[in-house]
């Protein structure tokens, strides 16, 4: 009981408190890169919480089983960009033979955030942290999932933006960060939520 | 010493194990590649504009490698050298691309076209329309919120006073624009070529035009007297050219009352 309200807390505190996007900003290039539009938003995120889970996965062994029995913790951060690389390649390989659907809706995103910051945070957060190989899984799909969540809503924004009459000095990217802003403000208001339910 | 070494060695053995890998997968899980489809695409000029009909320049290719369509010349952005290239590699006739430039019909400008609306809704021709006809007071004209300079490939259209209008330089005759404007003002024009051209789209009764716009074509037949060639009809009122009979001598151009039949060449530079 303990442990599962343990994992949830870290779910939650990953989507909401600690949204990488939000609280983080880790990962923002795709966040204001492939925003414009809900479905390439989704489609975006999708492939960002498989991709995150996955290196989770393969990371944390390498890690322990690797890295610390030789002393080499400072070589994380080159090690997981080239083993993270690698397997997305290698999923791009095998979904384009056995899933050509899901190969086609993830599309030009999977190759695209390979070496996404937000997905080398989770894995370099997630051994800082000292969380276990199942608490590490929950914070990365937590990540992913809020990541979709930041991504959905600012799609959601950004579309009702496009049919407003914006001042011409404010158009296009200033607006866009000015809205990021205000809606990473209100995700402020979530601190402590998860304390308190858990607590 | 084996400070270093050991890392080294570590670092480059995953490397290599993971370089072998994708080495081995990509031999293993390969997929057959069309070749044809393949030397097709490079012919193509990758804009997946959609004007052959098809999904993009890769379903295009597609579809000719796979013998659903033996026409090598549906890429107008290609032009002429795209079908000369992909007959080359598919082996069939290449055929001509005629080069046309898309233009917007319409000189609803502020000085024609007075507004009925104060509108300050959503910014999009399509809504707008949908609102009284929208805010001008020609319900067959331009209306300039620009739904074509947004889906233009090329960022070929702008909007100048109140009105779309086309770079000519920058036109690929993707025809986006065509599919997309709610009032189908948008037409191809030949390129290179002295022809007529009627600016209006506007099918109400003569006296009604009038009204709405200055220079309206209010349907008084005066051009297609006039027009040697037989190559100008009027449709409910409203005045229309076939680029393939005009010779353009102008003639319809000096008989047009309210000027809004002009003779143009529109050439790139």
């Amino acid at each position: 009981m303990e442990m599962t309200k343990g994992l949830l807390a870290i779910l939650l505190t990953a989507i909401l408190t600690n949204n990488y996007i939000l609280a983080k900003f880790l990962g923002i290039c795709p966040f204001l890169g492939v925003s414009k539009k809900l479905s390439t938003a989704t489609g975006m995120s999708a492939a960002v919480i498989f991709v995150m889970a996955l290196a989770t996965a393969v990371t944390y062994p390498i890690n322990k089983f690797l890295l610390v029995q030789f002393d080499l913790e400072y070589l994380q951060t080159i090690v997981f960009i080239l083993v993270i690389a690698a397997l997305v390649q290698l999923v791009e390989i095998i979904l384009k033979k056995y899933m050509p659907a899901l190969y086609n809706a993830l599309g030009i995103y999977l190759p695209l955030i390979t070496t996404n910051c937000a997905v080398l945070g989770v894995v370099i957060l997630n051994i800082d942290s000292g969380y276990n190989f199942a608490e590490s899984m929950f914070n990365s799909v937590g990540a992913g999932l809020g990541f979709m969540l930041a991504m959905v809503m600012f799609s959601g924004i950004r579309e009702r933006m496009e049919s407003n009459d914006i001042p011409k000095f404010l158009q296009g990217l200033p607006i866009t960060l000015i809205a990021a802003s205000l809606v990473a403000v209100s995700f402020l208001g979530f601190t402590g939520i998860v304390e308190n339910i858990f607590g | 010493m084996n400070q270093i070494l050991i890392p080294v060695i570590i670092v480059a053995a995953i490397g290599l194990i993971a370089g072998l890998g994708l080495a081995i997968a990509s031999i293993v899980f390969a997929m057959p590649v069309d070749e044809k489809a393949e030397k097709v695409r490079e012919c193509l000029p990758g804009a997946n504009c959609g004007a052959c009909g098809y999904t993009g320049c890769d379903g295009y290719a597609a579809a000719l490698s796979k013998g659903e369509t033996t026409e090598c010349n549906l890429c107008t952005p290609g032009g002429n050298d795209a079908a000369k290239a992909i007959a080359e590699v598919m082996g069939l006739e290449a055929g001509e691309v005629m080069p046309m430039v898309a233009a917007v019909m319409c000189q609803g400008n502020r000085m024609n076209v007075e507004e009925k609306l104060d509108y300050s809704g959503v910014h999009s021709c399509k809504i707008a329309t949908q609102l009284f006809g929208g805010p001008k007071n020609c319900v067959h004209g331009c209306i300039g919120f620009g739904d074509c300079v947004e889906v233009c490939p090329y960022e070929a259209i702008f909007i100048c006073d109140g009105v779309a209008r086309i770079n000519p330089d920058k036109c690929k005759a993707c025809k986006m624009c065509i599919k997309t404007c709610p009032r189908q003002l948008i037409d191809l024009f030949p390129l290179d070529t002295m022809k007529a051209a009627v600016l209006c789209k506007n099918h109400a009764k003569g006296a009604e035009t009038r009204k709405q716009c200055k220079a309206g074509c209010i349907g008084c037949m005066k051009c297609v007297k006039a027009c040697e060639a037989g190559a100008v009809t009027v449709e409910n009122f409203c005045a229309k050219v076939d680029y393939d009979k005009c010779i353009g001598c102008g003639k319809c151009h000096e008989a047009c009352p309210v000027g809004c039949i002009d003779l143009y060449k529109i050439s790139k530079n």
